[in-house]
């Protein structure tokens, strides 16, 4: 066995058969082979669901084409459908969720992981997982009861007052709509910021702040200036986690939104995302309605895909102007 | 341990083998409305005729007509009748007709939540139209205050709640404002979900009472026995002969009553604004849908003896679940029309 043990395990390909048959005896090529079948598979079903997703649509997509994307009319009646409304209501909402939770949720994470002591910081961890595991129906419904009497009787008529000046908040004040659809949007995704944050802050190396500490930094300085930076990569990570949980939310997000398919500047407005109107209209949708629904599904898949794409651009790009650490 | 499995196993091979012998399972799925009468009637036969098992998806109307046309299920059921196209692309795909059988009826109500305001309003078509179609924008406007002389109406902005998801309920208050108002049959047009031209959208009656117990000023349409359930307090509405009228279950049986005269061989009718003095105008039946030909003479035979008790005894228990009955001419029609399924 002592000799064995001299090669490396990802020798592969030369290793001879032999020792390929004393490998699967031993399980390591058995592990490799289904460990590698379970890692397809999830590449093997994105790859089917785009595939369904777009055979599915295909009438829809030959009927409005790329017209789809800049029409703002939803009308099953006369099966005249587009998507702009959609698209710009999820990515309304999405960026006014993390508008939010991200400075809150980092800020939160910080604390847990560097200042707060141990038993504490345990403590609030295990509320922080219990939030993440909440429904989102439920938190729809704390919406409805909290969140919009909440934002039509003080929030939205003081934003009118002091920031009325502002395009985004004008107009009548209903309670729902985007602002309102963003900030349950934030409650349900800072969990997510916060869990994974800190877990990335706790794994940054004591030496790293020992040195930064060590250099004649303060404490605050050492976290921020080190600990942070390096646990970048990680950080971003969850604010991708948040951004996807935000860009797919539906249930929550059509009990909160209004669900009114229009183009509005203001935050006060009603809107409508794509997952809602899926969510929606997909029992009683039959022909071109059941495709164009089809179809604001793929595009929902590729604006996740961009948005995941543009944000690992920018961890790499970022990663790269600074000093060059690790990734988590 | 083993032996326990083994055992366990055999018993539960040999139930299934009884069951598949004696149960004979008849799927079906559609429409969500009637849903709760479908189960009590499916659970009531069943208890009665124990070889019989008939299962009822509530997945909705299109939902419904669409498994019923791809042959995924024995039967469909809708609140709205379907369409000549999805009727052709049934006999298209099948050979054969898919024929629409009445079952009960219901009725959708306007509901309003206005500060000050408790006394129950009369609405006109004219007005209800208006609302919807957002050119009526404050409450105190004549064309509502007209007949509603007594109540002080405020000069508030009316916020219109109407369904999100796509229903039933929507299409049969669209239905309503067609034949009403030109204006809303050109613009907007008739369906299970609609483009509509103002207002906020709540998920299922529930989303839309919510929205308007929340909303000061608002109005929006929910399904009478959501209302009645609820407590929702709801208005009058104007019918064809110039009555208004509260819904309640003789109004709605009414509508169909003075509809049963003129009812089309296929039963395909719409029973909104019916003639009648005491006819509620937001009336419509739900229909079973059941394919004309069965390959399957036993489904065949349970289906047809199903709907004969149905339509005929089944009918007794349903006003105790809101529903309105089915007026006797309709019954005598469709139980001709049974004999007719091969």
């Amino acid at each position: 066995m002592a000799t064995s043990t001299t090669t490396v395990p990802s020798a592969g390909p030369s290793a001879g058969s032999r020792s390929f048959l004393s490998r699967l005896r031993n399980g390591d090529e058995i592990a490799r082979i289904v460990t590698f079948l379970f890692a397809a598979s999830v590449v093997l079903i994105t790859v089917l669901l785009v595939l369904q997703l777009w055979h599915d649509s295909s009438l829809a997509r030959h009927k409005f084409g790329l017209q789809f994307f800049i029409k703002t009319i939803w009308d099953p009646i006369n099966e005249d459908f587009g998507a702009l409304p959609f698209i710009y209501g999820t990515l309304v909402t999405a960026s006014v969720a993390l508008l939010i939770a991200v400075p809150l949720g980092l800020g939160a994470a910080i604390f847990l992981a560097e200042l707060a002591p141990q038993k504490i910081s345990d403590t609030l961890q295990f509320f922080i997982d219990l939030l993440a595991a909440v429904p989102s129906v439920i938190y729809g419904l704390l919406g409805i009861f909290i969140v919009v009497p909440l934002m039509r009787v003080y929030v939205q008529p003081a934003l009118k007052h002091s920031l009325g000046f502002l395009p985004l908040f004008q107009g009548p004040a209903y309670g729902v709509g985007f602002l309102t659809a963003g900030i349950v949007l934030a409650i349900m995704v800072i969990p997510y910021i916060i869990s994974v944050s800190r877990e990335v802050l706790l794994s940054v190396p004591r030496d790293q702040r020992e040195a930064a500490l060590a250099l004649g930094s303060t404490r605050w300085e050492s976290t921020w200036k080190v600990v942070v930076p390096f646990a970048r990569s990680g950080i971003m990570g969850s604010i991708f986690l948040a951004l996807a949980r935000a860009l797919g939310e539906t249930m929550a997000v059509t009990m909160v939104i209004g669900n009114t398919a229009k183009l509005s500047a203001s935050l006060f407005s009603p809107g409508y995302s794509i997952a809602a109107v899926i969510a929606n209209e997909l029992p009683e949708a039959s022909g071109v309605s059941l495709e164009a629904l089809i179809e604001l599904g793929l595009v929902l898949f590729l604006f996740t895909f961009i948005l995941n794409g543009l944000a690992r651009l920018l961890l790499v790009l970022t990663t790269q102007k600074g000093s060059g650490m690790g990734h988590v | 341990m083993k032996r326990l499995a083994g055992l366990l196993l055999v018993v539960l091979a040999l139930g299934g083998i009884a069951l598949a012998q004696n149960a004979l399972l008849i799927n079906g799925a559609g429409a969500t409305f009637p849903n709760p009468i479908y189960s009590k009637w499916f659970d009531d036969y069943h208890k009665a005729n124990g070889n019989i098992q008939i299962n009822y998806q509530s997945v909705g109307s299109g939902a419904g007509i669409k498994q019923a046309t791809d042959g995924t299920v024995d039967f469909g059921a809708s609140d709205g009748p379907m369409s000549d196209e999805q009727l052709k692309a049934y006999s298209d795909k099948h050979g054969s007709a898919l024929l629409h059988f009445p079952t009960v009826l219901g009725a959708v109500v306007p509901t309003y939540n206005i500060t000050g305001v408790n006394a129950s309003l009369n609405f006109t078509p004219e007005a209800l139209a208006g609302i919807f179609l957002g050119r009526i924008t404050k409450w105190n406007d004549p064309a509502i205050a007209g007949p509603n002389k007594g109540v002080n109406l405020p000069a508030e902005d009316i916020v219109v709640v109407h369904r999100s998801d796509g229903s039933g309920t929507t299409y049969v208050f669209t239905d309503y404002l067609s034949k009403v108002s030109e204006d809303w049959k050109n613009k907007v047009g008739k369906g299970t979900s609609v483009n509509w031209p103002v207002g906020l959208g709540g998920k299922g009656n529930e989303g839309v009472t919510g929205l308007i117990k929340q909303t000061p000023s608002s109005i929006g349409y929910v399904e009478l026995i959501y209302a009645a359930k609820n407590n929702v307090a709801y208005g009058a509405v104007k019918n064809a002969d110039g009555v208004f009228l509260k819904a309640d279950l003789t109004g709605v049986s009414e509508a169909a009553a003075g509809a049963a005269k003129n009812m089309p061989d296929d039963f395909r009718v719409s029973i909104t604004n019916a003639p009648g003095k005491k006819a509620y105008p937001i009336s419509s039946f739900t229909w079973l849908l059941i394919p004309a030909k069965f390959s399957d003479a036993a489904k065949r035979d349970a289906m047809k003896g199903f709907l004969k008790w149905a339509l005929t005894d089944g009918q007794k228990g349903v006003e105790d679940l809101s529903y309105a009955k089915l007026p006797k001419e309709v019954v005598a029609k469709e139980l001709k029309a049974i004999n007719s399924i091969q």
